[in-house]
This record gives C-alpha cells, structure tokens and sequence, in this order.
C-alpha cells in the first residue's frame, strides 16, 4: 500500500469517527424523545381506554373542592376550588372528581397521587359503601411512608366526601384486588370513613319539617363521629 | 424464653407454646404467618380480676420496619430503607438498655417477617411496648414524627375475645400517652417535628395488643446518608427517655391475656 492510499484511509476513518463523534448523540436525544413520545402516548391511550372522564354538555358547573397537598411541608391537605360539569349521578359524579383529583394540581409539586395512576372502576352500594378500584400504579409509583400514604388516602376521601354526599365509607382496591397495605405502611384492608352525615339519597329528598330534623338520626348522633379518612 | 449475650431477650416462643393457657386461663392468641382472620388477640378482662399481680413496663420489642425482598423507601445513592432501620436499631436498643428495658427485636438482619409475625413477637411478652422504626421518602428531612393508629372500634367475639385484627383497639389510649412522650423527647431534638403524635392506619399498629407507636424520620431523600445516621442517636435517646418516663403509666396485670 502506498503512502498516498494509507493517507487516504487513515483521513477517511477520521473523518468517519468525527461524524460519529457528532451524529451518536443526536440519534442517542431522538431516540430518548421517540421512546419518551411512545409511552406518552401508551398512557394516554390508557387513560382514554379505561377511564373516559364522562362530560355531559348539560351538566351543571359547579363548585368542586379537590383535596391536594399544601405547599408547605406540613404535609397537610389544602381544598381548591374549581368549576366542574358535574354529574348528578354519584357514581359518574365520583370517577369525574376523582380523575380530576388523578389529574393533579397546576403545580405537579402538590399532587397527593402518582401521575401514572388510573381509576379503574368505581362502585356505590346502597348502603353508601363505595369501591374504589385503581391501577397498580397508585401503590408502586406512590412515594413510601406513612405521612405520604396517609396523605395520598385523605386526599381521596376528603373530596368524595366535600362532592359526593352519598359516599359514606371507601374502600380501595388495586387492580381489583384487596391488598394488605397501599406501600408498605398505610392499611387497605379495611374501609375508609369518608362522611360523618347520615347516607344522603341520590335524588333530593323532600324537604322537611324543622321540627323532624332533631330525631332523624338519633343513632348517628348518640354514635362516635371518626374522622374521615379513618379506617374501619 | 432465652437470653442472648446477657442482655437480648429471644424472639416469641413458636404461635403454638404462646397459644397454651396458664392456669387455665385464656390466653392471648398467637398468629401464624399467614392468615389474621378469626383470631382473637386476648380476653377482654382477667378472669382473676383483682386477685391479679401486678408487674411494670419492662421490655421494649424495637421493630425494624420491612427487610428481605421489601426494601421500603429508597432513596439517593441507593439508600434503602430497611438497611438504615436496622442501624438505627442497634442504638435505640443500646438507649433502652442504659435505662433498664429488655429489648426483643422482630427482624435481627435482612429478613421479612409477616405484619403478623411481627406482632405476634410484641403479642407474646407481657409488660411490654412496641415500636416500630421508618425512614420516610417526603417530609422536612431532619425531622421525625410519631403515630399511633386511627381510632378503632373495640370488638369482642361472643367468647369475650377481642379479634385479631382490633387488637390494639384497648390500647389506644395508652399508646397516645406513648407516643405523646416520645413526640415530646423528639421535637426538642429535631427543631420541625410535630408537638404531639399523629393518627395514622398503620397497618402494623393495628395487631399489636400493647402500647404501640411507629416512629418516622425523614428523609432517604437526603443527598448524604451521614445526614440520617447523625439523627441515630438523638432518636435513640428520644425513644429510651420516652420508654422510661411511660413506665410509671403502665401497670400489667400479671396474667396471661389481661388487658390495661
């Protein structure tokens, strides 16, 4: 081989590891974006798959208190309000709150609930029990510890109970599945109080005398109030 | 029950020695590691009434919480959770120990035992407390709070026994007094931490029939694990102080299954 065409080689794998040298980390940022774009779009189509939040133009817009994370590091709940259609169904109304709690806050610093959660499906018995079943990701993606699991469970019940009068205890299942602990801490094996009222009918109810108000409920008056969020 | 080094009282005996009455008398239940359901955790009241001895608080079962295949938060630097419990429980047991307490320990290295299992450890002595000990991954770092069960409501079954699963329901009041305590003895320690213990429903409070509280710190989020162990030995000290000054609340009735 000649001096000419050894030069000629040796310029050509320079120039070929400079181009590499540039061009790697260009495919290495397109690829991170299109893997990034794919799972994007996989929990959107998730998200419209099982959890579609039912709208219906004729809904009226009320005011919705949600439950999110103070911003200060008390590690407390602070309501926001915020305008809603909402349902006057409860079950519709309770997956409309409840995907708007999922949803999150402007400031994502102040969520109480994974990003990557989803509300599976949600019941309401006769008695006012209601079943809250959510996708695995409410427990794995959850930071673990009491205060925040403990947070992550009041948030829910805190804005069932400021929107949805007919909910009185929860119960929180994952992936359909009853489940010792949220995280490792928190107890699910029980219900969560989520109102202290009497259970309210869905439709309104007549209105009363003043004189009846007293002895509607003898016994949940006489009865111990737990806080909502409580477990029983 | 056996002495390890003087100083380390054994885990529980086996569910099926801690199961055997005592004069014939009803004992507490005992779990096995599976199932808590239809279990009792103890009588509600000492058949022998009044004719019961008396003894103190004198042992502390220190819980490290998760292990094994659970490493509970992680953080920074793959900092686990149930690594930095395990530390911090050789110098809250050190603490306990200057001030007179048997300590029993649920896990000694890196095993899971079973909520119930865990329990059952703290279910099986008489005259104890129970503390169970986590790191948290939010929360103020450098500071440490203290909580007890949410309200329960207390159940018996048509023997008089209460359910396994209630069994901390009589104790709740104790366990404040508790926890209070070692709030009290944290918060002059960790500037930030809260004035009283919370209520939370922790799941392993809720089978433990003693005075039970869970001690939290924060953070594994801190960027250096030093951060955490420099809290060691003031929550060491917090937990024996609160340990000892509850002592004088807590008089056990001598017998098997009796309840505060």
């Amino acid at each position: 081989m000649t001096a000419r065409w050894k030069f000629g080689l040796i310029a050509g794998l320079v120039i070929a590891v400079v181009a590499a040298a540039i061009y790697f980390p260009i495919l290495r940022r397109r690829v991170r974006r299109a893997a990034r774009l794919q799972q994007q779009s996989e929990e959107q189509a998730r998200r419209e798959l099982t959890q579609p939040i039912v709208i219906h133009p004729g809904d009226p817009r009320v005011k919705t208190k949600l439950f999110w994370a103070s911003d200060t590091i008390d590690a407390t709940l602070v309501p926001v309000t915020v305008e809603l259609p909402l349902s006057n169904d409860p079950v519709v109304r309770s997956k409309q709150v409840l995907n708007t709690l999922l949803a999150g806050p402007v400031d994502a610093e102040l969520r109480t609930l994974p990003p990557d959660a989803l509300l599976l499906a949600f019941y309401l018995l006769p008695d006012g029990t209601a079943i809250a079943d959510f996708s695995e990701a409410l427990a794995t993606s959850i930071p673990s510890g009491i205060v925040s699991e403990q947070l992550a469970v009041n948030s829910i019940t805190r804005t069932l109970e400021a929107n949805v009068p007919q909910v009185q205890r929860l119960k929180i299942l994952i992936h359909g599945q009853e489940v010792e602990t949220l995280a490792g801490h928190l107890d699910l094996m029980g219900t969560f109080v989520v109102s202290t009222n009497p259970a309210q009918p869905p439709v309104k109810p007549a209105p009363t005398p003043p004189s009846a108000d007293k002895s509607a409920s003898p016994a949940a008056a006489k009865s111990p109030t737990p806080a909502p969020g409580t477990l029983r | 029950m056996s002495l390890l080094g003087g100083v380390m009282v054994s885990p529980s005996p086996a569910p099926s020695q801690t199961q055997q009455p005592a004069s014939g008398t009803p004992s507490p239940a005992s779990p096995s590691a599976s199932s808590s359901q239809g279990r009792a955790a103890g009588p509600v009241a000492s058949p022998f009434g009044a004719q019961a001895q008396q003894a103190g608080l004198n042992i502390v079962v220190l819980d490290p919480a998760h292990g094994g295949t659970d490493p509970g938060a992680r953080g920074t630097g793959g900092m686990r959770e149930s690594e930095i419990v395990l530390d911090f429980v050789i110098q809250v047991r050190r603490a306990l120990e200057l001030q007179g307490f048997q300590v029993v320990q649920t896990r000694q290295g890196n095993e899971n035992p079973s909520f119930d299992d865990r329990s059952a450890t703290a279910n099986a002595q008489r005259g104890a407390v129970f503390v169970t000990l986590h790191i948290s991954s939010t929360g103020l770092p450098g500071t440490v709070r203290v909580y007890l069960n949410s309200d329960l409501p207390a159940v018996t079954d048509s023997n008089g026994f209460i359910p396994w699963d209630r069994a901390q329901a009589p104790f709740l009041g104790l366990s404040r007094k508790f926890g209070d305590l070692v709030q009290g003895y944290l918060t002059q320690r960790f500037r930030g931490s809260p004035d009283a213990a919370q209520t939370a429903s922790v799941r392993q409070l809720r089978t433990t029939a003693a005075p039970a509280i869970a001690v939290e710190i924060s953070s594994v989020t801190v960027e250096d694990r030093a951060e955490l162990d420099r809290m060691a030995p003031g929550v060491a000290d917090a937990i024996a102080r609160g340990a000892a000054a509850f002592r004088p609340s807590y008089v056990v009735a001598n017998t098997p299954g009796a309840l505060p």
